[in-house]
């Protein structure tokens, strides 16, 4: 044969490096997919059991208001009613992104729009910094500092969704800011010079043109904070006082779905229905991390399709 | 002919870069002045000094004196956002806002407090046909600006200028990133502007400068080489510089 015919019918090394490249990432995608799937059975297959196994009505789950999965009702079903639970999340949720989004944007804005150069160099990798944190250091400052600060103005015991709102506060605020800084530097350069130059003050293009442009960005990241709100746990149980009760105030013990679960998962039974409910709650809260990051790639893509 | 804007010897220094080396010159209103010369020869840079987009750029320092209507544009005690009303201006890239069409013309507006509908839709209306865009903007007008074509875009933004009655426009290659067809219009729309506003135009195109301008400026390294009237600058340059810049022996 011919040798440029046979070097043309040879696998040459670099072909074969390509294959190897390719299944060597093959393999790496096979293991994260098959580590979400298993994590998604394990979670779905024991928190369903609840209401397979153990007759609970996933109505009652989400609507009842007494949460006593070791003492049985009239009827003979346990009472376990999610719902404050539910509420406790969702409150601490929404008041922390509520409270956090503002002073987010606002810094946001003073790092990108107003002091560039030190926002750059000084603030953002300080914020980063501050994500970095583990949330039990956050939550022992909550429970020296904002739980005794409460109990002061509010009296009580401290304890309850204000404290834990506090404290979410002051974690998600690194996020949202950092990705809302991320977001007003995406908006291009000639956005801004455009708006200078038809008479527009720094203020009325930072308002009118950078917010605007930078929404569906912001938004994203105040649903990203949203998103760790919702699921931490170590922090908010330190502080919220953990009473399974309805919230009638924000200063009164309560609980979220993530205080729950840690206070309780160690100290049940596995395969009793005790345990079970615990697991129906952790798979709520997957579906609700699910909800948020859906909603965090809707707005990316509506944000996308505007430009 | 009445003068509009005045540089009396403007050096501009970038960090200690000297990017303007003593520029001396008078604009005509109600004229089309082009500056013409190879890239990195100061045009874009003067052209952002007259309407001091480059105190937007740390470490800019400028000297000389610019006047508008006799006025110093430097003075410390000028209204940056009043001259840019005065003076506006039309870049390289089309960039209208990712807004509507109508939200982009009426952007200058707004911002001086007008709120009255009908008030805005004259001006919007009035401002698209003057830049000759209204034709094919009419139907889509609260559509993004940005579903439309470069050429459009960049029409939408001199309309867009237009809504505020600047007294002067700066183009900074307005049609450099076009098609011929775009520019051509644009080119026609400028030359019908030239009666109620007094227009400069940086190009990189002598064919552009020389179509429509009345007079043509051109730089080299920071310097004016000759300003003079368009038709004898192509046609009768005084110095050697000019003729070779303009049979294409550099640049």
């Amino acid at each position: 044969m011919d040798p440029i015919r046979e070097s043309l019918l040879k696998k040459s090394r670099q072909s074969k490096v390509e294959r190897l490249g390719k299944l060597v990432s093959f393999c790496c995608i096979t293991l994260i997919v098959l580590i979400v799937l298993a994590i998604f059975y394990f979670v779905a297959s024991r928190g369903l059991a609840t209401f397979f196994h153990d007759k609970v009505n996933l109505i009652d789950f989400l609507t009842k208001d007494v949460w006593n999965p070791s003492v049985k009702d009239a009827r003979g079903l346990p009472e376990v009613g999610a719902l404050p639970m539910i509420v406790g999340s969702f409150l601490v949720t929404i008041l922390s992104a509520l409270v956090a989004t503002p002073f987010a944007v606002g810094g946001a804005i003073f790092m990108t729009e107003i002091s560039p150069r030190r926002g750059m160099q000084i603030l953002k990798p300080v914020t980063e910094l501050l994500v970095g944190i583990p949330s039990v250091v956050y939550g022992f400052i909550g429970l020296s500092v904002v739980v005794p600060f409460v109990r002061g103005i509010f009296g009580g015991t401290g304890f309850g969704i204000l404290a834990g709102t506090f404290v979410l506060f002051v974690m998600i605020l690194p996020t949202v800011t950092s990705m809302s800084v991320d977001a007003l530097q995406a908006v291009p350069r000639y956005y801004r010079e455009a708006s200078l130059a038809l008479g527009a003050t720094r203020w009325q293009t930072i308002y009118k043109v950078v917010l605007r442009s930078a929404t569906p960005g912001i938004l994203t990241a105040i649903v990203f904070g949203m998103a760790r709100a919702f699921g931490e746990a170590l922090a908010v149980q330190m502080v919220i006082g953990n009473a399974a009760l309805m919230p009638h105030n924000l200063v009164s013990p309560a609980s979220t779905l993530t205080s729950v679960l840690t206070m309780g998962i160690g100290n049940t039974i596995m395969g009793s229905l005790q345990n079970n409910v615990l697991w129906s709650l952790a798979l709520l809260l997957l579906l609700m991390s699910l909800v948020f990051n859906l909603l965090i790639r809707f707005i990316g893509r509506k944000g996308a399709l505007k430009k | 002919m009445a003068t509009i804007i005045e540089t009396n010897d403007t050096h501009l220094y970038y960090g200690k870069k000297e990017a303007l080396k003593g520029i001396s010159m008078a604009f005509t209103a109600n004229e089309i002045t082009a500056l013409i010369g190879p890239s990195g020869c100061g045009k874009s840079t003067l052209l952002r000094t007259l309407n001091r987009m480059n105190d937007l750029i740390p470490n800019v320092t400028i000297t000389g004196k610019i006047t508008l209507n006799g006025q110093d544009i430097y003075a410390p005690e000028m209204d940056i956002v009043e001259l840019r009303k005065e003076v506006g201006m039309v870049f390289q890239q089309p960039n209208p806002f990712p807004f509507s069409v109508y939200d982009n013309v009426v952007y200058g507006l707004r911002l001086a407090g007008i709120r009255d509908k009908r008030q805005l839709d004259e001006a919007v209306e009035t401002s698209l046909k003057a830049a000759s865009v209204w034709e094919e903007t009419k139907d889509v007008l609260h559509q993004s600006a940005l579903a439309l074509s470069g050429g459009q875009q960049q029409r939408v933004c001199i309309a867009r200028v237009l809504a505020v009655k600047p007294d002067v426009i700066l183009l900074d290659e307005p049609t450099s990133a076009l098609d011929p067809i775009s520019s051509s219009k644009i080119e026609t729309m400028l030359l019908t502007l030239k009666k109620d506003y007094s227009i400069i135009l940086v190009t990189h195109n002598m064919q552009q400068a020389g179509r429509i301008s009345d007079r043509t400026a051109f730089f080299l390294d920071g310097r004016l080489v000759e300003y003079t009237n368009t038709t004898k600058f192509f046609t009768n340059p005084s110095k050697q510089e000019s003729e070779d810049y303009i049979s294409g022996r550099f640049g």
